[in-house]
């Protein structure tokens, strides 16, 4: 009877992970280049009293 | 780990509420920092913010879509939804359990000492209810007289907002206490429910209503960082049930998408080693599965 011995088996690494990233990354990329960070920052800065249910 | 967890939890919400001055400004911080996504549900229109919230953005993109492409400009989200979509691909769920500020406050309520009990399963679904229709679809298509929508998950839903901003900013600037009317009310009457439900349930604002969190719910299985379940070390025992404050039965669901690794199932109930964390599909701590080697005969 062989011993029965054991082998190290690397576990595969998620490709999924590392697409969606990089969709995400374009999407991003996509928003700076028209300029939309301005426009979040803007709106960042003031106080919108009906978001927070005043007024 | 628990411990950890709440430092790394206090830490981030201080870090997205780090502007101090308001006392004296009276108002909100107005720095570059704010172009910067809080990756947890954080009014901006709290006086201590300093990142931006997503969900706030998106809406009020949303709401003046129309009026952009009139002008010219294509604001469609794109910047901030790459944000959050960076932030989901990475960790998913995992940052309502780290980096999110209304969660953490949520938990610390829970932990007062009296009955608890559980959220009903079916309750889940509403969040994605008010992702796709008070976030994205109200404020794009119910618009007024000026083509321009409205933030409805703000305006007549949100509790942190309520909390972080609405009540701070009444305290601060006592000329608005005349603005504050039924629409405040009917926030004010959400924000205390979640508290009350809060103490005697866990986490019931993220496992219903989020519509931050479902966002980051839809990458349960692509997320770069989750955990892992070992299914030849797993005995059924079902430990990880009883200590999940998002009532997963990770044993059974291992890619629930209210899973938001807490890692509580790892570290407090699996005494198999059945558990663990990885990235990208690698285990951390172990980087290596011991696997039988097939038999050979000569």
């Amino acid at each position: 009877m062989p011993a029965r011995a054991t082998h190290r088996v690397r576990p595969p690494i998620r490709k999924a992970p590392f697409v969606v990233l990089t969709i995400f990354v374009l999407v991003w990329v996509a928003g700076v280049a028209t300029g939309e960070p301005q426009r979040v920052l803007e709106q960042a800065w003031q106080v919108c009293l009906s978001c927070i249910g005043i007024g | 780990m628990e411990l950890i967890r709440k430092w790394v939890q206090l830490i981030a919400a201080v870090v997205m509420n780090g502007s101090w001055s308001f006392p004296f400004t009276r108002t909100l911080y107005q720095g570059p920092l704010k172009v910067i996504c809080a990756p947890g549900l954080n009014c901006y229109s709290c006086p201590a913010a300093t990142t931006y919230c997503p969900l706030g953005s998106i809406q009020q993109l949303m709401g003046s879509l129309r009026f952009s492409l009139e002008n010219g400009q294509y604001y469609l989200g794109l910047f901030v939804v790459g944000s959050i979509g960076i932030l989901g691909g990475l960790f998913g769920r995992m940052i309502c359990g780290w980096a999110c500020p209304f969660g953490f406050i949520q938990e610390l309520l829970h932990k007062l000492p009296t009955r608890k009990f559980g959220v009903p399963r079916v309750l889940r679904y509403a969040k994605y209810g008010f992702l796709a229709f008070f976030v994205v679809l109200l404020p794009l298509l119910l618009v007024d007289e000026f083509g321009t929508g409205h933030p409805w998950f703000c305006k007549f839903v949100c509790p942190a907002g309520t909390l972080e901003a609405g009540i701070p900013m009444l305290l601060l600037q006592p000329n608005l206490r005349n603005t504050a009317g039924l629409l405040f009310l009917n926030k004010l009457v959400i924000m205390v429910v979640f508290i009350i439900w809060s103490i005697f349930a866990s986490r019931p604002f993220c496992r219903t209503t989020c519509p931050l969190g479902a966002f980051y719910a839809l990458f349960k299985k692509v997320r770069l960082v989750k955990l892992h379940l070992d299914p030849a070390k797993c005995t059924n025992c079902k430990a990880c049930h009883h200590v999940c404050p998002m009532g997963v039965k990770f044993n059974e669901s291992p890619d629930d998408a209210e899973c938001i690794t807490c890692l509580a199932c790892m570290n407090r109930a699996c005494k198999f080693d059945a558990i663990s964390l990885e990235i990208g599909g690698l285990p951390l701590g172990h980087g290596e599965t011991r696997l039988p080697a097939p038999s050979t005969t000569k």
